[in-house]
């Protein structure tokens, strides 16, 4: 799909900016350059479509020499998101999204019908289609500014640092949901970003570079449990190192026991009977089909127990819930975060399938520690 | 008064449109040379601040002098006359033009180009119409100078207002003074406020909070 060839880049006869990077990239495949500033991950991205030319060496596109094209049209089949967004101001958010479909003389009609396509893949309400763009918070532009990149359904998006300018809160979920965009529209990506944690998490294969050379070029996992060599550890962490782990764990594998469950249209009385048999001060919600409806709580009942006197009557069906292929290290994150006692874990048809505690989480980071402990005794003996 | 509409009125209105046509020309073609060429000077910054510099120091030349200089070259009448204010129009255009365009958002030029735009369309269809409030400002301003300048044209034989105002001088009649001036400042005041409007009508629709004009 992309291949690096001995790429070089020099300017003005420095030091070379890339020094004769090798890199094949498959169709689909998710991939982040990272390392320090001034490595060249941004400049080799640049090159990919010809905003920066080659000095040295080829870049080859589906096959084809990207020296060998015309920029502007090569520009027009990749797609294209920058950190500072660069939403046209003077459009609305419609041409800003059909910018490229513009360019290459679409009619109205076909504009018109690919925004609101797009539109809903964010799942954004079509009124914002006549919006301008600092009619937008933050987040939501950068989401119309990925739409863009997508309208003309580009096999290959670049990307440089889409995510960097944003709040916490809201870098978070729109990694999650380009994640999921991505892999829904098979689209091969290459991201540059200086966060490690986002690289992680969002990548197939991270492309660690330093001085304009690759250092390693892994899947995340594989970064994390063999990183090539200190520099690598060092820009790591520590603590990721440690983390290496349980980041590969899933919730499934650390799922316990039966949670204690209750069908929407038993009565109060009965759900109350239940927790005190179980010891328990709060019941979740399944349907027949074990399908998860909600939650109800202690508290819930003594405040309507008067007024109701069945269980879906009362119960909270706002509930935060988890996947069990989901990984591990997300997920305590936002247990965490959310303050809650325990999260349900549910399958891909949203049924029930157990729990996860609180001394559920606190037993893994114990194992964790104690575990690399244990490894420790042991070399220390085998040195004697 | 109304004896003095008696015997100029017509003269009056003759000046002004002569005065105005003068004045618009010159604005005119300011903008069709000024606009393009600060456009190139955003593309060349490195050569942009000097040659605006020059352009500078060309403009703190006397106007009453720069008439003079045009004589021996176009000879007397309206063409000298317009061909200095014309000079005189290029500066404040040029450098809103080229500071227009230079400060448009970086990352709104290389989205642009990101996307496959080519140096035309990046012109047209975002450099332009981003910039348009700062060039409209350096119209405005140059207009209202050079319908003031526009006087000096009588003094070349170029006519309008500023013929009362030189005749009222020769003359020593105050009222041909006033004559001459009061129009000119009217036409100014009137000049700027269409101005404004157009500006305002021609500003894309996104950016009207952020720019703010009338």
């Amino acid at each position: 799909m992309l291949e690096f060839k001995n790429v070089t880049k020099r300017y003005n006869n420095e030091k070379a900016a890339v020094n004769k990077l090798n890199l094949k990239i498959e169709k689909g495949e998710f991939i982040c350059f990272i390392g320090p500033s001034g490595c060249g991950k941004t400049t080799t991205m640049k090159m990919v479509n010809r905003l920066i030319d080659v000095t040295d060496g080829s870049i080859l596109f589906e096959g084809k020499d990207i020296n060998q094209q015309n920029p502007v049209e090569l520009r027009r089949s990749i797609g294209y998101v920058i950190q500072q967004i660069g939403l046209m101001p003077h459009m609305t958010i419609k041409e800003n999204i059909v910018l490229v479909g513009t360019l290459l003389k679409w009619s109205n009609e076909r504009k018109d019908e690919r925004a609101r396509e797009l539109l809903k893949l964010v799942n954004m309400p079509e009124e914002f289609l006549d919006k301008y763009p600092h009619e937008l918070s933050g987040g939501q532009q950068q989401r119309i500014g990925v739409l863009r990149a997508l309208a003309s359904n580009p096999p290959l998006i670049l990307m440089d640092e889409p995510f960097g300018a944003l709040d916490p809160i809201t870098r978070d979920s729109l990694q999650e949901e380009f994640k999921k965009l991505q892999k829904e529209l098979n689209k091969t990506i290459v991201f540059v970003t200086h966060d490690m944690d986002e690289a992680l998490k969002l990548a197939d294969r991270v492309v660690i570079m330093r001085d304009g050379e690759i250092v390693q070029a892994d899947t995340p996992d594989e970064i994390l449990r063999n990183p090539a060599n200190e520099f690598v550890e060092e820009f790591l962490g520590k603590e990721r190192l440690i983390q290496g782990r349980p980041d590969v764990t899933t919730v499934g594998q650390i799922t316990g026991g039966s949670p204690v469950t209750v069908q929407p249209r038993t009565t109060l009385k009965v759900a109350i009977a239940t927790m005190r048999d179980k010891k328990v001060d709060s019941l979740l919600v399944v349907d027949t089909g074990n399908v998860l409806q909600g939650f109800i709580d202690i508290e819930a009942i003594n405040l309507n127990y008067k007024k109701a006197s069945y269980v879906d009557e009362v119960m909270e069906t706002e509930i935060f819930s988890v996947t069990e292929d989901s990984l591990l290290r997300d997920t305590v994150h936002k247990i965490l975060r959310r303050g809650a006692k325990y999260v349900p874990v549910v399958d891909d048809q949203h049924r029930l399938t157990g729990i996860i505690t609180r001394a559920a989480l606190a037993n893994i980071v114990y194992d964790t520690i104690w575990g690399d402990g244990m490894e420790f005794e042991n070399t220390a003996a085998e040195v004697e | 008064m109304m004896e003095f509409f008696a015997s100029h009125g017509n003269e009056l209105l003759i000046k002004t449109w002569e005065h105005l046509y003068i004045s618009l020309a010159a604005i005119l073609l300011g903008i069709i040379v000024a606009v393009p060429l600060g456009i190139f000077l955003s593309r060349v910054p490195k050569f942009a601040d000097r040659f605006i510099s020059l352009i500078g120091v060309l403009q703190t030349i006397p106007s009453l002098a720069i008439l003079a200089f045009f004589i021996p070259i176009l000879g007397v009448g309206k063409i000298p006359a317009i061909a200095a204010l014309f000079f005189y129009s290029l500066l404040p255009i040029l450098r809103n033009t080229y500071i227009g365009v230079r400060d448009v958002d970086n990352g709104v030029v290389e989205a642009g180009k990101g996307m496959g735009m080519n140096n035309w369309q990046s012109i047209m269809k975002m450099e332009l119409p981003l910039s348009l409030p700062v060039i409209m400002a350096g119209i405005r301003l140059s207009t209202v100078y050079l319908i003031g300048w526009a006087t000096l044209a009588a003094f070349i034989g170029g006519g309008g207002l500023g013929d009362f105002i030189f005749d009222g001088l020769n003359l020593y009649q105050p009222s041909l003074i006033l004559a001459g001036t009061i129009p000119a400042t009217i036409l100014a005041l009137i000049a700027d406020r269409s101005l404004a409007i157009l500006e305002n009508k021609l500003t894309p629709e996104g950016l009207k909070d952020s720019y703010k004009t009338v």
